[in-house]
């Protein structure tokens, strides 16, 4: 098969259709390492299957390793930072493959892009794109495989191949009653052409996928066995401890080091353009030299630069001219002509993303060759950023992947692993350079400002007749894959803009790129995070203005989208919407229509005397099409949730003087357990294309929360955290 | 200067389930700022075994576990005791390492996420993981089983008033609390009557 497009980190309608992929585009699979079968699949363009008969020249995506010994190596595609691919992309293969999952090691994927980074070449992991891109290609690849494995039993027992099958590993002829391991079959498999048709199972005889599967990646996370970056172990290796300018463009004037390096255990101080770093023999002393350096920057053109300067770039940017990404109808001369027409400002805040494992890279430069441990949702990119660093050709370093202890979209920078190459470029020893908290909060690659205008014409019932929606902000998309812009529209920006469910017969999206003076980056849930939530605050306004209630006021506007029409409902019937709450207690709902995922959640806050939010209950009613595992799904929705929680609370970046006020957990506060409110899930059962599940949670939540804090209290909000009027406290 | 009796004590940042123990305040830095004589040699208990650290006695004992023992199954996450995720037992209390100079610990009994399958009750808090599909990235639950451990020593079957209280020191933002919420219920009511 083939991909109809590039996807972006999040862009939408990755729509395969299931197809049978042909000869061609399985390279050949028969590579021989060491008496193993070795076979995979890849998406790569065409071009690259014309040397199809020297081997060396093509490798496969993912590979399926079956050793003479019965071990059978899957190497994962994509990266493990908590989404489950580590669990569901092996089912994928696996069900097709025939073998345990209990049986099956797992191996992270090297650097690679041609291998594992599909049609452009771009290894990474995010955009809830893992199981809507290769849902196919991995189950063709495990098929692929087990056709072989079966045919090599076939000939070796003289049988017709329609009376051998494959199961657990080994496959059987019943007539006779024999049986040969995968193991046993290895060798001969691997000398076996691959066929030109991989015929794949229907949904009715799939064992392993939709079945809720135990994550493979649990054990070694519940002993302390499991690794991720930070916890690389090189022998000789030194530690540490950097710290940039904290004015963002700032740079380097002079450091004075003496007192740090008569420090306990203090080696070397390296010194950056627009950073410091101290090299120890454990990452305290490192920071202890740090504490002890008198450095001086040279704080540039933002030392004076405020979250004021920041919003009101935006706020202005309104006024420019963008990129339509949708145009339904006339929506702006049916607003522009109405006088009664109703129009909110929106602003997002900026974010950080404080993964729990702060930023860190772990480097060795030897003379011509570079290695490099990290946790990265780009190993690609990551290692070909750090070979430019260090003037090295891309391929004379390696990188060795590790668990992500969370990603969100900070690790799909590279900017942390350039720097720590900077640092081990002038250290002769392998050097592990981990972030401070402060560090990892204020150094972010944050989620932008962004500006909203949503505006409607409404009929005589208080209806929307047109809305438009118009966006102002950084366009991430074309900073870090400027390729995937189409016609100029950043459709990851305008993303949940763009696919409106809603039956309107005017509607507009349009996204005015204004970066703005910060380089900012993607944050879970990107667009549609920011974007359902401005439309689904706006639209639950419209129903109360319309003296309606929301729940019916939106179905009553979904009547060209079933699927968006079943969740609401359905959100609506779990969560017995319409019930009398409490004094103090306020539901929300909103809808989530994006990465081809369809979601209604209905929130119940309750606030306090004191003007306390807390949330009691979330109903998310989720149809991502067909399934792989039931279980992370359930709990993508339920972090999902928590993470919007957290932003729609305390989440705020502030800049002062050009620098990032908020430093660690305490004023850049985030959900903790005593604040998680109960979330019940609900899946919609289906056959179709599967939609993207590792970010539909958060930003669903968004607008059901805000209305949720309005039909509680009265006061809507048109920015995150929420803050209460002080008449509410 | 900056650091260990600066930092931000916050209700759930201290240790989880006693109020008698102390962090040790550390006033001797003579030896960080002018480098001079030899450092002192700590012998510490981890996880049954003695083992010596040629560190300075400020050290926080996160660093020596993680960056000397190569023990790094306990993680770095704030350096302040904010999130927990660098939970470990110091006789069998949950307190946070990244804030503990190895200097107190002398003589004491230290268990980190390494060891705690070692206890009847840790494993049960492992199993009870791992039937609940708790973890995600799994960045901060090394962290979160040792403070459902201590929690579990002192409580037997701790209410959700208990689980706020012990674990609201734990951050978690892949956000998974409430599997880790119904993890120690089921640890709790899988041990009732046989931890040793």
């Amino acid at each position: 098969m083939r991909f109809k497009h590039f996807i972006s980190p999040s862009a939408h309608g990755a729509h395969l259709s299931e197809i049978t992929a042909t000869r061609r585009e399985f390279l050949r699979g028969s590579l021989v390492i060491s008496g193993a079968l070795l076979v995979g699949f890849s998406s790569i363009p065409e071009s690259l299957f014309a040397s199809e008969d020297q081997e060396t020249e093509f490798r496969p995506n993912v590979f399926i390793t079956i050793h003479p010994d019965e071990r059978i190596e899957i190497t994962v595609g994509r990266v493990e930072m908590g989404q489950g691919t580590y669990t569901s992309l092996p089912m994928l293969i696996a069900e097709e493959l025939e073998v345990d999952l209990d049986k099956v090691v797992l191996l992270h994927a090297p650097a690679d892009a041609k291998l594992y980074g599909g049609e452009r070449h771009d290894q990474f992991t995010g955009g809830s794109l893992s199981i809507r891109t290769l849902w196919l290609p991995m189950r063709q690849t495990g098929a692929v495989a087990r056709l072989v494995l079966v045919r090599a039993a076939a000939e070796q027992w003289g049988v017709p191949v329609q009376e051998c099958h494959a199961k657990s590993g080994a496959v059987f002829h019943e007539q006779t009653s024999r049986r040969l391991t995968y193991g046993q079959l290895a060798s001969a498999a691997s000398r076996l052409p691959l066929p030109s048709v991989i015929p794949l199972k229907s949904k009715s005889e799939f064992e392993i996928i939709g079945k809720p599967v135990s994550r493979l990646d649990a054990s070694a996370k519940v002993d302390g066995s499991a690794l991720f970056g930070i916890d690389a172990v090189v022998p000789g290796m030194l530690f540490a401890c950097v710290k940039a300018c904290p004015v963002f463009g700032g740079k380097l004037r002079s450091v004075d080091d003496q007192r740090a390096l008569s420090l306990i255990g203090v080696r070397q101080v390296v010194r950056l353009p627009a950073a410091v770093a101290v090299v120890a023999e454990n990452t305290w002393y490192a920071r202890q030299g740090m504490e002890a350096l008198g450095i001086e920057w040279d704080y540039g053109q933002n030392a004076d630069l405020s979250t004021a300067d920041i919003d009101s770039l935006m706020k202005n940017a309104l006024s420019k001219t963008g990129v339509v990404g949708r145009d339904d109808g006339d929506a702006l001369k049916v607003i522009r002509d109405d006088p009664q027409r109703f129009e909110r400002f929106h602003l997002n805040p900026m974010l950080a993303h404080a993964p729990m494992e702060p930023i860190n890279c772990t480097v060795h430069v030897h003379a011509d060759t570079a290695q490099i441990w990290v946790g990265t949702q780009v190993p690609a990119r990551a290692r070909d950023a750090a070979a430019k660093v260090l003037g090295l050709p891309a391929e004379r370093v390696t990188l060795n992947g590790y668990y992500l202890g969370g990603g969100f979209g900070r690790r799909l920078e590279t900017d942390y692993v350039e720097q720590a190459a900077a640092i081990a470029k002038q250290v002769s020893a392998p050097v592990k350079v981990s972030w401070t908290r402060e560090e990892d909060i204020q150094q972010g690659i944050f989620r932008g400002t962004y500006a909203h205008s949503v505006s409607a014409s409404l009929d005589e019932h208080g209806n929307p007749l047109a809305i438009s929606h118009k966006i102002a902000g950084p366009s991430n998309l074309a900073r870090w894959a400027p390729g995937a812009l189409k016609d100029g529209l950043d459709g990851n920006s305008a993303e949940g803009s763009i696919q409106f469910a809603y039956d309107l017969p005017h509607y507009r999206s349009e996204f005015v790129r204004e970066d703005g003076p910060i380089v900012t980056g993607f944050w879970r849930g990107v667009g549609a995070t920011r974007n359902m939530l401005v439309l689904e605050t706006f639209i639950d306004e419209l129903a109360i203005k319309a003296g309606k209630d929301p729940l019916a006021y939106r179905l009553n506007l979904l009547t060209g989208d079933e699927r968006a029409y079943q969740v609401v409902k359905r959100a609506g019937e779990l969560a017995s919407w319409g019930k009398k709450l409490p004094q103090g207690a306020g539901r929300g709902i909103a809808l989530l229509y994006a990465w081809g995922t369809y979601m209604a959640q209905v929130v119940d806050v309750t606030v306090s005397n004191l003007g306390e939010i807390s949330v009691q209950r979330v109903i998310c009613v989720v149809d991502c099409g067909v399934v792989v595992n039931p279980d992370t799904v359930i709990a993508q929705m339920e972090g999902g949730i928590n993470f919007a929680l957290s932003a729609a609370l305390y989440g705020e970046i502030t800049i002062k003087n050009g620098r990032v006020q908020q430093s660690n957990f305490h004023d850049y506060a985030v959900v903790r357990m005593n604040q998680a409110p109960a979330i019940e899930v609900d899946i919609i059962t289906s056959d179709l294309t599967p939609g993207g599940v590792g970010e539909a949670g958060t930003a669903g939540f968004g607008g059901a929360f805000s209305n949720a804090v309005f039909a509680a209290t009265g006061q809507r909000f048109y920015q995150f955290p929420i803050r209460l009027d002080k008449a509410h406290g | 200067m900056h650091l260990l009796m600066e930092t931000i004590i916050l209700p759930w940042a201290v240790p989880i389930g006693t109020e008698s123990y102390e962090i040790v305040e550390i006033h001797d830095r003579v030896s960080l700022t002018t480098g001079e004589g030899a450092e002192p040699v700590f012998v510490l208990n981890i996880n049954g075994v003695d083992q010596s650290f040629d560190l300075s006695p400020d050290v926080p004992l996160l660093w020596a576990l993680r960056d000397v023992a190569h023990l790094t199954g306990t993680k770095f996450g704030c350096g302040m005791a904010l999130c927990g995720a660098c939970t470990v037992h110091v006789d069998d209390v949950g307190v946070r390492s990244c804030v503990l100079p190895i200097s107190g610990l002398v003589g004491k009994k230290i268990t980190t996420i390494e060891g705690v399958a070692d206890s009847t009750l840790g494993r049960a808090v492992q199993t009870a993981w791992l039937s609940n599909e708790v973890v995600q990235c799994g960045y901060c639950q090394s962290g979160q089983i040792m403070s459902a451990v201590a929690l579990l020593k002192t409580v037997d079957s701790p209410s959700d008033a208990d689980i706020d209280n012990a674990m609201s020191g734990n951050i978690c933002r892949c956000g998974t609390y409430s599997r880790i919420r119904d993890a120690i219920k089921e640890a709790a009511s899988s041990t009732q009557g046989k931890v040793e």
